[in-house]
């Protein structure tokens, strides 16, 4: 019972991180409907930040993840201008392929600049601490306590950003009707601008966490939490914030209770997210909490 | 190439142009063979430059089928990694001899129907493709219920799916370590031939309704679906093509290299390949050989930027990797300058090529003249 109880807070850790990294991959796709490959580079390079202003620059943790949380939004808001902006009249197949050069371009980056040696993820003994509940049996991390905590909040404030600023009204206005929203006068390159601030932001706690989970970083690490993240997106229906943080979740809990349940599927743990993705397209393509779109082309 | 279709019995009835341009391509088949020969024989290259000039082919195959899926029929598949992996796999497996399998196998001995099972290289390769298109078919069947990006994604899954399998089924393709050994059978004749015999199969492809039927379901979907287009039929047709194309390079890949495992066939492959169609333009066959040739010779050619190197008095220490961070940058400028890729979206043909003094004389002129008018 004791161990259920732990795996399962551990998989609600895993799935809290994967539905903030995926509400990102969601908001960018419902506005420019791209699927912004760069950002398991991002995820990749916030991880890079963190150990450098933690473990090379000596900051406090919590400094430390300022620090990572605005490089990384600078890291993404500067992909977005570079790479993406040139591309808005152009076929949409290639602001994708933009992307995957730019995932390419940063992971190749990454390899010179911090080596393909893996180095690993400061240690922040506050949130690594375990703690013993009842007659000590049960035993959880606080880091899981603070990723759904993070969670709660952090997609809280989105939602209310969302729902009450004009600069969120205009948000969905954008994701709802890109041309229409543009000759109401919302200024479409700020309003892209903010949601990969959001976007990089999120991924950027996403990467953190992750970080504190699966210490080790290569210039390779984003590849599969990016994608994975995505599929969670997808499942959830893409453009839903709710919709992406509960699909995070079932990806999370799907993954590790399976695992806890089959030991024999350990192996093909990465697979499962995959197969979720299939079904999900096959039987419901909109996601579960999607709106009705009448083109997924 | 507009011309008509060109019988050997009709050489009397072509126009002058036709005739040259059946010469023509005569004899550049002919140099082309020639070149193979003195290439295999070691009179131009040592065994490095075989290698890659075999690289070379193989890379171009491999456009070459991602351009049929994607650049004619446009379905954005990011699978090719995972087509390639089946493809070197099932070849590598027919192809190696029962002892050599034996010796490869030894953390978990082999599945005792495959262990005895041993073909030519030739028919392990063919094999290799036509099972690489099976699975493809069956991939396909669901897959092409979506669109656009959705499909992107979900071929990519499947890739991955196919790479982890490949990864845990221990007794079969010997888990993450892979296979090595594998015979060398292939040569610069394989590679030439294979690519040799896909470009001339594209070309008849596009002359044909299906190569036509492609096109236009790539343009408009619904128009080609209301005309009577078949599309899933027509999807699974180039889809299951553009596999078979992808195995035979894995397996011919696989001979080249000599070493095989899971790691090989990463998404980063599938996105190389990728890569390569938009470097040399999708949607053309010469864009596809452009772009595999120039990215594997760039890769190779810019390895001296790992080495260190002087500029004057600057002298840059050796950083690994920085060849790739330079090709990456390449690669940017093409995506976000040169959308239509370094064929520049033509196809080649001799009356473009001997036509190019002209073209580039006529727009001096215009550029000169403009400038005329604007003083």
């Amino acid at each position: 019972m004791a161990t259920l109880f732990q795996q399962f807070t551990n998989a609600l850790a895993l799935g809290c991180l994967y539905g903030l990294v995926a509400v990102g991959y969601s908001m960018v796709y419902g506005i420019l409907h791209l699927i912004n490959f760069a950002n398991s580079s991002v995820f990749m390079f916030s991880m890079y930040f963190a150990f450098y202003s933690v473990s090379v620059f000596y900051l406090p943790w919590y400094f430390g993840l300022i620090a990572m949380l605005a490089l990384t939004i600078l890291l993404g808001v500067c992909i977005e201008r570079i790479a993406y902006q040139p591309l808005r009249s152009a076929p949409r197949i290639s602001l994708t392929i933009s992307a995957i050069g730019v995932a390419y371009l940063l992971e190749n980056f990454a390899t010179v600049v911090f080596t393909a040696v893996p180095k690993s993820f400061p240690d922040i003994p506050f949130l690594q601490e375990v703690i013993v509940l009842g007659n000590g049996e049960w035993r959880i991390q606080r880091l899981v306590i603070f990723v759904v905590i993070s969670m709660v909040v952090l997609i809280a404030a989105l939602l209310f950003f969302l729902e009450h600023t004009k600069m969120g009204v205009a948000t969905r206005a954008v994701s709802k009707d890109f041309e229409t929203s543009q000759l109401m006068g919302i200024n479409i390159n700020a309003v892209i601008r903010v949601t990969f601030i959001i976007g990089s932001g999120l991924t950027a706690f996403g990467a953190f966490m992750w970080g504190l989970k699966y210490p080790q970083i290569s210039p390779t690490v984003g590849a599969m939490p990016g994608t994975k993240c995505f599929i969670a997106a997808v499942v959830g229906g893409i453009g839903n914030i709710k919709g992406a943080v509960l699909g995070g979740i079932i990806l999370g809990l799907v993954e590790v209770m399976l695992v806890y349940f089959f030991p024999g599927l350990s192996g093909y743990r990465d697979i499962f997210a995959f197969i979720i993705l299939i079904l999900i397209l096959l039987f419901k393509p909109t996601g579960l909490f999607g709106a009705k779109v009448t083109d997924k082309a | 190439m507009t011309d008509k279709t060109i019988y050997p019995g009709l050489i009397g009835q072509m126009s002058k142009k036709q005739r040259r341009n059946l010469a023509l391509t005569s004899i550049s088949i002919l140099l082309l063979v020639a070149f193979f020969y003195l290439l295999q024989n070691g009179f131009l290259l040592d065994n490095y430059g075989i290698r890659i000039v075999n690289l070379c082919l193989i890379y171009s195959l491999v456009g070459i089928s991602l351009n049929l899926i994607q650049g004619y029929t446009g379905q954005f598949s990011l699978g090719s990694a995972g087509f390639m992996a089946i493809g070197a796999y099932v070849t590598t497996l027919l192809a190696l001899s029962p002892e050599v399998k034996d010796t490869l196998f030894y953390l978990d001995p082999i599945v005792p129907w495959l262990a005895d099972l041993h073909l030519p290289f030739l028919a392990a390769l063919v094999l290799g493709g036509v099972l690489t298109a099976a699975a493809a078919f069956l991939i396909g069947i669901p897959v092409f219920r979506l669109k656009g990006d959705y499909l992107s994604v979900a071929t990519l899954g499947f890739s991955e799916i196919i790479r982890i399998l490949f990864v845990n089924l221990q007794n079969v393709t010997n888990g993450a370590t892979g296979l090595k050994n594998i015979p060398a059978t292939v040569n610069v004749w394989w590679t030439g031939t294979a690519l040799i015999l896909a470009v001339l199969f594209m070309v008849r492809l596009f002359r044909s309704s299906y190569g036509r039927s492609f096109k236009a379901i790539r343009n408009d979907e619904f128009a080609a679906e209301a005309i009577g287009i078949s599309l899933m039929r027509h999807k699974l047709l180039a889809f299951c093509t553009s596999a078979f194309m992808a195995g035979i390079a894995g397996g011919l890949m696989a001979s080249v290299v000599g070493t095989i495992n899971p790691a090989l066939f990463r998404q980063s492959l599938s996105n190389d390949i990728l890569l390569i169609i938009v470097l040399g333009g999708t949607g053309t066959i010469t864009g596809s050989i452009l772009g595999g040739c120039i990215f594997i010779i760039a890769r190779e050619a810019l390895r001296f930027l790992d080495n260190g190197f002087a500029i004057g008095p600057v002298t840059v220490p050796a950083i690994a990797g920085l060849r790739m961070v330079f090709f990456s940058l390449l690669l940017m400028i093409v995506v976000l300058f040169f959308q239509k890729g370094l064929a520049g979206g033509k196809e080649f043909s001799w009356d473009r090529l001997i036509g190019f003094p002209g073209r580039v004389r006529k727009s001096i002129q215009r550029l000169l003249h403009r400038g005329d008018t604007n003083e």
